[in-house]
């Protein structure tokens, strides 16, 4: 067998934290070899850009602690060579390209001074890198190159930040690129554009890829062989096809499992009053219209998602609604009465039905007090229950309802994970027994077992209580699983509403259309049909 | 999605308050006898006056100027005697009472008056916060000089009135921290939450902001009072501050000043118990803005799981 | 940026207004000038001829109307003490001054930025401590403190240097050196914290992907994002300075706006006072200007 461009043997890494030792990678072996795509596939925690880390020599020792392992390119030990030597070496054979190109570039530079500095800081001539740069810049897409080459990355956006970030990497023609995360931050259409942009740049230079993500769709996309993280081990490794057909090890079962959008779409129920109806809703900001003539009705018990990329009006039309702005234009009726002009008196009785679920729990619960008084702070601010018994009681039954245990009263949020962070704001939105949670992007900063995990329980509490959801999601298969209907949201304007059914079998509007076909499947097989189809068709 | 925020073991002893603060306290070792430096010199300004009083006010004329390091005359005389004989130990001692009652006064009136208008600022609207930062600004720039000598003339010479002078040049400090916390506070999520939940304006700023940023204004509040301590030394060095027969450590300074060429303890030592004072309250501080950030608190917090 | 300037200089007008009126009323209420500066026996038909000639016998509110009337004249009064235009004597002692600032300023701002960036790449070795001690005890000490004690040591123990006036660099050297201490405590901690977030922040993973050294590392990639925090502190500090050193000043006998200042208030000169302020005000003004020019030099994000 012919030795492999990289190969990451044995490889252990330590993290020495004031809290004790974390062992973050152990015994990780991997290789990958010129023209191929190698997934390290694991959820937060799992310790899949430590060994990329690592290569690429950004591990900062101390904390980090190499414990044992090798890693070799081109008959070099990467992590016996000296500091220099490894330096020469990143970003003229093996460049890497971060999840958050926003902060990942030189806020204080021009993005062609950046990328030209790649070539120069590797003893290249300027003029050469130049003209490379321009050639570069304009392969990518990015229009109006020469002048683009004189902005600074905060006039782009984030996909074009991405693409110039790409350029930069392919300056010296590395024979690997290694890429963490690069589309995660990016809506799904800019994400399709960007793994499609990869793909083609691998074909052209024959360089291998190793991408490091979360999303099975990204693996399923773009990857010939994946390796599977968990808790800092390899469980697993294969053909991005094998893995995902035959998997071997429980927690790529698991994780497959929870991938959303594989079960039956919900079958809208029978006819029920109407709870909210909305009309002719606008607001805007200076110039810019976030919400324009925005309107739909949600029925009791009913689940209606709300889709659209980033910048698309879906959480301001969420804010209106609930008065955390003040709409321009437009009305909400909820059971009749007016939500936009009620007066702040009436409005403070009608707060206790509907209650929110924001999507960064770590920020939406204040660290400084204790999940007990988390839970019960609404019934002080509505004067509800005053018994001091009752109320602990209800929130100890309250905690066990999300599946936590009554002995977590006293904690802070702090010493609680994401998933179990979001319960106790679900907790705390129950805890007023409202007849509508809206959820903003509830469950996108979850890792996905987590994400199932918490749909389940959103969808168990909608049949045992019959609380109604106005459910914000970029992610289409979370929505397909969850949704009775579906609004479709593109620049402040609702494009398309129907049934999730209506919406994901036969889509109208032609961004509906290109929404679905950029959503990735975390089939292999159903990627590569979409891919042969999609290439047959235009 | 960053891979560190999931490696976060749930500690158990995150709430016994004030004994794991102390444990903090104990880990670092210039914080620690810091406290310590302060705790001695609270125990002089409250004792001080009680015990030595009578000591630090009685002359004795063979003794004027006696040097330092010299126990011939009894111990109380070890950092020497000042220019009427009084034995400068004592007079040091008895002198951190209204040092530090001026310096404490200013520093929680400032602080009281500051927070609250900073508050309003931060969570009004932008008419009623542009008025009060312009005040601010005039406030700022009015020269604190001539508002001591204003004070002094009209109101006359106390540690009182020394009090407010010393304050009014330092609400601003206090207004312009809490109003740019609050504006970032106010936008953070449990602020909307609490919002949607139907809080008041009172509820929010009083159970979701204010416990947010006190920390950050108990921290400042200890810098600032090492600065208020220099700033009255320097008003009574001038001689616009503290009058005798009230004594603090910047007017012993000053009344050293015209022996240096012959008795140069008499200004020494009274500096010296400033720089020591200040530089405690400064390390202290530095200590703080790490311990009381959930944060950051991390980095003090037990070690034990390493050693094990 | 002229936008910027205008808003500026409306804010800084309304906010000086408001301070001139303040100091006009609350100067007359520490007493009478006609009390300290004619002789002890003066009679009181000298103390009424002297109030006539300077006009403080009038209404205070009259008083105030025939200020602002010649203030919008340009005409800023006369001294009391030294019959001569306030203006004048105002510019004069900021033509001290100034040097003072800008000299102090300068080295300041050379040696944090250099002894900060290095206590942060060096972050807990001895060199970051060593640094940390020595500008906190600089931060915490008194400035007519070590202003005495270096008299005593070296202008009357060592007798290398004088102990005041202004007459040749050598007068310089103290009240520089002294003026140095806070302002560099204080910036050097500041630098060394923006340095070492700055350090820490993804732009400089990725320049190190790059395989960029580490001379540019820092010096290119890391100092520039790191002085905006910076500037803020060096415009305060500055400020303070502008305002005249008062005790460096009284101390050393150097006939700067600090010690003509507590001079002015001390002998109730009120017309000088309110030049100076006046003077202090549009020096802090142009200060902010520069500070502004800085941030925008320095920060592409603020220039739109």
């Amino acid at each position: 067998m012919p030795e492999a461009l990289l190969t990451v043997k044995n490889l252990s890494v330590d993290f020495h934290t004031a809290r004790g030792t974390v062992h973050a990678v152990r015994n990780v072996s991997w290789s990958v070899n010129r023209g191929e795509t190698l997934a390290i596939l694991g959820e937060s925690g799992s310790g899949k850009s430590v060994s990329a880390s690592a290569v690429m020599n950004l591990l900062d020792t101390p904390p980090a602690e190499i414990v044992s392992g090798e890693i070799f390119h081109e008959g070099k030990e990467l992590l016996k060579i000296s500091y220099e030597e490894h330096r020469a070496l990143n970003g003229k054979k093996i460049a890497m390209i971060f999840q958050d190109p926003l902060g990942h570039l030189n806020p204080v530079y021009t993005v062609g001074w950046q990328i030209v500095e790649m070539m120069t800081a590797h003893g290249r001539p300027i003029e050469m890198a130049r003209a490379r740069a321009l050639e570069l810049v304009t392969r990518v897409g990015i229009p109006e190159p020469e002048k683009a080459l004189k902005k600074y990355p905060h006039q782009f956006s984030g996909g074009q930040r991405q693409r110039l970030m790409i350029a930069m990497a392919l300056m010296l023609k590395p024979d690997i690129l290694i890429a963490d995360e690069p589309t995660t931050a990016l809506d799904v259409t800019v994400q399709a554009e960007v793994l499609a942009l990869l793909k083609e740049l691998q074909q052209e230079t024959g360089m291998a890829l190793v991408l490091i993500t979360h999303d099975l769709g990204v693996v399923a996309e773009i990857a010939d062989r994946v390796v599977v993280m968990s808790e800092g081990e390899i469980v697993e490794e294969g053909t991005a096809r094998e893995v995902y057909h035959k998997p071997r090890h429980a927690y790529t079962r698991k994780l497959i499992g929870a991938a959303p959008g594989k079960g039956d779409i919900r079958q809208p129920g029978p006819e029920a009053s109407v709870l909210l109806e909305v009309s002719g809703l606008e607001k805007t900001y200076g110039n810019f219209t976030a919400l324009k003539d925005a309107a739909f009705t949600l029925a009791r018990g009913q689940s209606l998602a709300v889709v659209g990329e980033s910048g698309s009006g879906k959480s301001t039309l969420a804010r209106t609604i609930l008065r955390l702005e003040q709409a321009d234009k437009g009305t909400a009726l909820w059971k009749g009465r007016d939500l936009i002009t009620m007066p702040q008196r009436d409005l403070l009785a009608i707060r206790q039905q509907i209650q929110m679920v924001f999507q960064d729990p770590t920020q939406s619960l204040n660290p400084r007090m204790s999940v007990y008084q988390l839970i019960s702070e609404g019934w002080e601010i509505h004067g509800l229950m005053p018994d001091r018994k009752a109320r602990r009681a209800r929130v100890e039954e309250l905690l066990e309802q999300v599946e936590l245990l009554p002995s977590h009263c006293d904690r802070y949020p702090h010493q609680f994970s994401g998933g179990q962070r979001q319960r106790i704001a679900i907790a705390r939105a129950l805890a007023l027994e409202p007849e509508l949670i809206i959820c903003d992007e509830a469950v996108s900063a979850l890792d996905v077992s987590v994400q199932a995990q918490v749909m389940a329980l959103l969808d168990d509490l909608r049949a045992k209580l019959g609380i109604s959801y106005l459910f914000i999601a970029h992610d289409l298969g979370v929505v397909r699983d969850f949704a009775d209907t579906v609004l479709v949201m593109k620049e402040g304007e609702i494009v398309e509403q129907g049934s999730t059914e209506a919406i994901f079998s036969a889509p109208q509007h032609p961004y509906t259309q290109r929404l679905l076909a950029a959503n990735l499947d975390p089939d292999p097989d159903i990627q590569a049909q979409r891919a042969r189809s999609g290439r047959a068709a235009p | 999605m960053s891979d560190s925020t999931a490696v976060k073991p749930v500690s158990q002893d995150q709430n016994k308050g004030a004994s794991a603060l102390l444990g903090m306290l104990w880990r670092d070792k210039f914080a620690f006898v810091s406290a310590i430096v302060l705790l001695i010199i609270m125990a002089f300004a409250i004792f001080g006056p009680a015990l030595l009083g009578d000591l630090a006010t009685s002359q004795n004329l063979r003794g004027r100027n006696s040097p330092p390091f010299d126990l011939s005359r009894g111990w109380i005389f070890v950092l020497g005697g000042d220019s009427l004989g009084r034995p400068i130990l004592a007079r040091l001692i008895v002198a951190a009472q209204s040092t530090m009652a001026v310096a404490a006064g200013a520093v929680a009136t400032a602080l009281v008056i500051g927070a609250f208008f900073g508050l309003i600022a931060g969570y009004m609207g932008k008419t009623a916060s542009q008025i009060i930062m312009r005040l601010a600004d005039v406030i700022m720039s009015f020269p604190s000089l001539l508002l001591a000598v204003v004070v002094l003339y009209v109101l006359g010479p106390s540690i009182p009135n020394m009090i407010l002078v010393l304050a009014i040049t330092r609400i601003p400090i206090y207004l312009r921290t809490t109003r740019a916390e609050v504006l970032e506070v106010r936008e953070r999520m449990f602020v909307q939450a609490a919002v949607v939940m139907g809080a008041s304006h009172r509820r929010i700023v009083l159970r979701h902001i204010l416990p947010v940023i006190a920390p950050t204004l108990i921290t400042i509040a200890t810098l600032d009072f090492a600065f208020v301590m220099l700033a009255e030394s320097s008003l009574s060095f001038l001689g616009i501050g503290i009058q005798p027969p009230s004594i603090t450590w910047g007017l012993m300074v000053s009344q050293g000043r015209p022996y240096l060429n012959t008795a140069w303890w008499l200004a020494f030592w009274p500096g010296l118990m400033i720089v020591i004072t200040a530089l405690s309250l400064n390390l202290l501080s530095n200590w703080m803005r790490v311990a009381l950030d959930p944060a950051q608190r991390w980095r003090l917090e037990s070690r034990k799981s390493t050693d094990a | 940026m002229i936008k910027l300037v205008g808003q500026r200089a409306i804010a800084s007008l309304l906010s000086l207004s408001v301070l001139m009126v303040m100091v006009f009323f609350l100067s007359r209420l520490t007493g009478d000038p006609a009390a300290l500066f004619l002789p002890i026996d003066a009679t009181e038909q000298m103390k009424e001829q002297f109030r006539a000639l300077h006009g403080l016998d009038r209404p205070i509110l009259e008083q105030f109307g025939l200020y602002i009337r010649d203030v919008l004249h340009l005409d800023f009064g006369e001294s009391l003490r030294r019959a001569r235009p306030a203006i004048d004597i105002v510019l004069e002692a900021y033509a001290w001054t100034l040097p003072l600032a800008l000299i102090t300023m300068a080295l300041v701002i050379v040696a944090a930025i250099f002894l900060g960036s290095i206590a942060a790449f060096n972050v807990g070795g001895v060199i970051d401590r060593g640094i940390s001690v020595v500008s906190l005890i600089g931060a915490s000490a008194p400035d007519f403190w070590i202003a005495i004690v270096a008299i005593v040591v070296f202008a009357i123990n060592l007798a290398w240097l004088p102990t005041s006036g202004v007459g040749t660099p050598w007068h310089w050297i103290m009240p520089v050196g002294i003026l140095f201490i806070r302002p560099f405590g204080l910036i050097v901690q500041v630098v060394r914290g923006s340095m070492l977030s700055a350090l820490s922040a993804p732009y400089v993973k990725t320049a190190r992907a790059k395989g960029v050294k580490n001379g540019p590392l820092i010096f290119v990639h890391t100092l520039r994002n790191a002085m905006l925090p910076v500037i803020t502190v060096i415009g305060d500090q500055a400020a303070a300075l502008l305002n005249g050193a008062v005790i460096v000043e009284t101390i050393f006998g150097f006939p700067g706006v600090g010690k003509l200042m507590i001079d002015s208030i001390l002998q109730r000169d009120f017309n000088v006072v309110m030049a100076a302020i006046l003077v202090t005000a549009i020096a802090i003004f142009i200060m902010n200007i520069l500070i502004d020019i800085a941030y925008s030099i320095l920060d592409p994000r603020i220039r739109q």
